[in-house]
């Protein structure tokens, strides 16, 4: 293992936080290391073709393609930069006083052998994202039932549609470029379907309009989908859920029925409808497994806490961009920048960060608006039945949940994951464990789970092989004949 | 009201005791400051072993408890219902290799030694080894068999235990922590005081694990319980290749040692749900349970050594927790001399869970008078080799 | 057929033409092309179920697309665990599928 010293800042995420902040700590002179666990810059939000196959006009599927590519562009050509592609971290050890040692593992993905590596910087940031949160319901385990992000993913990474007849279901604004996106690459979106009826988006979006005119590009964004609908037809429906997948051995048909305003289905309204793909989305969930493991604290929304600088509770480590809050990529780049700045030695107050500043406030609004219009409401679990999986890797179905929880009386959900397996299986709960926390604290009731624990915690980040793992070990090193990528020269200091 | 029993902590040994207690007709009150195994129960292997055991009162206990198990999970799944989930309880036997010709010699001495105090301790050769577990190292140069050995899911028999103790009328007072004791006006223990008021007790039974001897503390009475970190790895799912508990011949040394540095010995066995559960290290860093990715890599290390196929095997998850370890590796199941009305049954270090339901038969004897069917008092607090480490704190 | 790539000539982007790759899936081949994921050459090629669960034997595929739901694990090249959507396709590659059942019930 090569044992990686002193770098100034390490960045951990190329989306669009990440480039930001690298970006903003090479303006300030710190030389930067940015990991990525993909081969490609951009993270979800820009994910692009390979760049062997460049695209005239690839920028039509995106939001600010060109400022993607001005920050990929510049760091890509900065020696002061060194940008360690497929690099999966796997664990962070903490120490006293400073972020730690990051432990990575570099090579394809899932790989067996990969080269290891450890920072010890002397700054960390932060920027892993998030994924989409999706409400488990009857048959979302059918092949055939995608997350809104694997619609994104394919479209925008492979010009693959996952399905000819679509339906995108969940909620929030992000069902809109999943539509876009499928329908560009030449699906039949049958419709969007929003969970939220229409007082609960006007209560988000409606109040004090004006407080919207700095977000206007967020403004113009959504109008682009929008009008995209409307000349793919794609009707738009509100009140309306997914809450069934139907079909032996993948998904043939889906009901879609209205809902309450707490999301509970409204009998008799269901309509079932011949599709061959579902895309789900219900809203995101944050990629926090780092942060806890590098000790930030979080708040009580469950996000990364940080102060103005975007400082987290440990020194020197930094959060931004959607593990700090759902707020999109603007957000994150607001914020990757204050971070990269502060990380590099600037101070929250400069005056270089006064702009960056005022979009994370306009942004946060934003974001805000956001989360009134289109949270999660707590009727949802009335779609399940007791064979309902809950736990799709460890196949536990909402009555077993809520059978072993009555029968052994546990209000500890540490306790429960051991008796049910439910998010003990390879995913780690990334897809349940909100979903499970929520119906456990529902079955125990007054005053739900007594131990404080969270599904979020990783100590392992990722899979590692044992061969792997073993590899640094003293004496009982194995030396397996594995391909390691050629390592980036360590970057210069220096402005730019 | 006053319990006859109040127990302080809901691990495995509490549940196994408030179980015998409680099925016994004492009224029994569990407090914990948190919930059901909630500590070292449910970050532990699940062992039931004679396998790692020198002759001596150690494995006289486990030797007790082996007879116990088979009849426990039978009746607690009666008494339970289907409903409950299994404890998945599993004789599935031992297998110690020694992979060095150094650590031959001492394996075969050990496990004469082991046959002298009644373990079924066969010693086979390595085809034979080969022939037990096919796809272990081809570098063995001693093996002995332990067909006694036997592992069991440690959070749900621990649920399960405090299940059947509650059914029989035990109390559990959850997310309940002890903040000092009870005395009468004479200084005797009457019971403890908790935020949610006090508690009377006839005798108060200290089963807190590695935090015994904090609790023990808040009561008065110096108890010399000091955590043992160990971690653990979990690796995905595949197809079923190891069939017994696995381990290296260093397993027996690092859990006799007093040694502070790391010591880790290699423990590898499947589970019930497709894994491969990996171990152990020992460390003493207090109630640090930061990862350590050296200790991982060493455990890494030596399970790669005994099952070469685990080379590719991948870890999606790793845990750890404390043992609760006594200065002279004996756990402490007595009343406490210093103050009537106060008992232990903690100290158990890496066998909590096997030795639970011997613990739980010898405090409820104990307690009810009766005779004890092994002799109790090498486990007494009042034992000479403990003598040295306990002093009353004024 | 459902999945589909949309042909390059058709795509309003205006990619560069693709390099074709041919991997095999169970010994049956599949054409994708290059940069694309195994997952998106699965896919394309009309197959959406990558594996049977371990207890009840149902069909899984690709869910998240974006490697965190680990439901598109697949063996290539002799590797276990693999996430398809995660490792890009190269010409050549012998994709096999893998149900791991669990031990009470039959070894595979």
């Amino acid at each position: 293992m090569s044992r990686v010293l002193v770098n100034d800042v390490l960045v951990i995420g190329a989306g669009p936080a990440g480039l930001a902040a690298a970006r903003a700590a090479r303006e300030r002179g710190a030389s930067v290391t940015l990991l990525d666990s993909s081969d490609r810059l951009g993270g979800q939000f820009w994910r692009h073709l390979p760049d062997t196959r460049p695209s005239a006009a690839e920028r039509i599927l995106h939001h600010g393609w060109d400022t993607f590519r001005g920050l990929s562009d510049a760091l890509e050509s900065d020696s002061g930069c060194r940008i360690i592609r497929s690099a999966q971290v796997w664990a962070i050890e903490t120490s006293p006083g400073g972020p730690g040692t990051v432990h990575v593992v570099v090579g394809e993905p899932d790989g067996v052998g990969r080269e290891r590596l450890a920072f010890s910087p002397d700054a960390m940031i932060l920027a892993t994202g998030a994924h989409d949160r999706i409400l488990p319901f009857p048959g979302w385990d059918l092949p055939g039932v995608f997350t809104g992000g694997a619609a994104q993913a394919f479209a925008k990474g492979e010009r693959l549609a996952v399905g000819r007849r679509v339906i995108v279901a969940g909620a929030g604004p992000f069902l809109l470029p999943v539509a876009a996106s499928l329908a560009s690459t030449g699906s039949t979106v049958l419709g969007v379907f929003e969970a939220n009826r229409a007082p609960a988006l006007l209560r988000g979006w409606l109040p004090r309009p004006w407080q919207l005119l700095p977000a206007a590009s967020k403004g113009v964004e959504l109008a682009g989908y929008l009008a995209g609908h409307l000349r793919h037809r794609i009707p738009y429906r509100l009140g309306r859920m997914v809450v069934a997948a139907h079909g032996t051995d993948r998904v043939e048909a889906v009901t879609v029925a209205s809902v309450a305003a707490d999301w509970a289905p409204i009998s008799g309204t269901g309509r079932t409808v011949e599709v061959d793909a579902v895309c789900v989305s219900h809203g995101f969930t944050p990629r926090l497994e780092l942060a806890i493991a590098a000790g930030c604290a979080l708040t009580a929304d469950r996000f990364v806490g940080v102060d103005e600088g975007q400082q987290t509770s440990v020194p020197g480590v930094f959060a931004a961009g959607e593990i700090t809050g759902i707020g999109g990529a603007d957000l994150a780049m607001a914020e990757g920048l204050i971070a990269g700045h502060v990380a590099a030695g600037g101070a929250a107050a400069d005056d270089q960060l006064r702009r960056a500043a005022r979009r994370r406030r306009t942004f946060q609004g934003f974001a805000r608006r956001i989360e009134v219009a289109h949270d999660i409401r707590p009727g949802w679990p009335q779609v399940l039945t007791a064979d309902t999986i809950v736990c799709r890797c460890e196949e536990v179905s909402f009555g077993t949940l809520c059978a072993t929880a009555e029968s052994t009386r546990s209000r500890s959900l540490r306790a429960l994951k051991l008796s049910t397996r439910a998010g003990l299986g390879i995913c780690q709960g990334r897809v349940c464990g909100r979903s499970v926390e929520e119906l456990l604290a529902a079955r125990v009731g007054d005053g739900g789970l007594g131990d404080g624990v969270t599904t979020d915690r990783r100590p392992i980040a990722a899979p590692i092989r044992l061969g792997e793992l073993a590899a640094d070990h003293h004496g009982l090193g194995l030396t397996p004949d594995h391909h390691s990528p050629e390592l980036p020269p360590h970057p210069t200091k220096g402005t730019k | 009201m006053t319990n006859d029993v109040i127990i302080v902590g809901a691990g495995i040994i509490g549940a196994a005791c408030a179980r015998a207690l409680a099925s016994a007709g004492l009224g029994v009150t569990v407090i914990d400051r948190g919930t059901t195994a909630g500590g070292t129960s449910a970050a532990c292997e699940g062992n039931l072993l004679v396998s790692d055991k020198a002759p001596g009162h150690e494995l006289v206990l486990a030797q007790y408890a082996a007879t116990l198990w088979r009849g426990a999970v039978t009746d607690l799944s009666e008494q339970l219902g289907d409903g409950f989930p299994s404890v998945e309880f599993d004789r599935k036997g031992g297998l110690v290799v020694a992979t060095t010709t150094a650590g031959a010699g001492p394996l075969l001495d050990f496990a004469a030694r082991q046959r002298g105090a009644g373990v079924d301790a066969r010693v086979i050769d390595a085809g034979e080894a080969r022939r037990l577990e096919p796809d272990l190292t081809p570098g063995i140069e001693a093996a002995v068999h332990y067909p006694e050995d036997a592992q069991v899911q440690p959070t749900i028999a621990t649920e399960a235990l405090m299940a059947s103790a509650r059914l029989h009328g035990a109390r559990l007072l959850e997310n309940t922590p002890v903040l000092g004791p009870l005395l009468d006006s004479a200084g005797s223990l009457i019971g403890v005081t908790t935020p949610a008021g006090e508690l009377r007790g006839r005798r108060v039974l200290v089963a807190a694990g590695p935090w015994s001897g904090e609790v023990a503390g808040l009561l008065g009475v110096r108890l010399p319980v000091r955590p043992r970190r160990g971690e653990l790895l979990v690796t995905t799912r595949m197809r079923h290749r190891i069939f017994h508990k696995v381990y290296d011949a260093d397993y027996v040394g690092a859990v006799e040692s007093d040694d502070d540095a790391l010591q880790t010995s290699s423990v590898v066995e499947s589970t019930g749900s497709g894994t491969v559960l990996i171990g152990s290290s020992r460390q003493q860093v207090g109630f640090d349970a930061r990862l350590r990715v050296d200790v991982l890599s060493e455990i890494a290390a030596k399970a790669v050594r005994l099952f070469p196929f685990l080379a590719d095997a991948a870890v999606m998850r790793s845990y750890g927790g404390f043992r609760p370890f006594m200065p002279d590796h004996l756990p402490v199941i007595s009343e406490d001399p210093r103050m009537p009305g106060l008992w232990h049954a903690t100290g158990h270090e890496g066998a909590g869970i096997g030795l639970s339901l011997a613990t739980a038969e010898l405090i409820r004897d104990l307690m009810l008078g009766r005779p004890t069917r092994i002799d109790a008092a090498p486990y007494s607090a009042a034992r000479a080799s403990l003598a040295p480490y306990l002093a009353a704190v004024a | 057929m459902t999945a589909r790539l949309l042909p390059f000539g058709d795509d309003p982007i205006k990619p560069a033409p693709p390099t074709p790759v041919t991997i095999t899936v169970d010994g049956v081949p599949a054409n994708g092309v290059a940069g694309q994921s195994l997952a998106g050459v699965i896919l394309a090629s009309g197959t959406l179920a990558l594996r049977l669960t371990s207890a009840q034997g149902r069909p899984r595929g690709v869910f998240c697309g974006i490697g965190v739901c680990y439901d598109c694990l697949v063996e290539v090249n002799g590797q276990r665990d693999v996430r398809a959507c995660q490792r890009r396709a190269a010409d050549g590659d012998v994709v096999t599928t893998q149900h791991d059942r669990r031990p009470s019930g039959d070894a595979a």
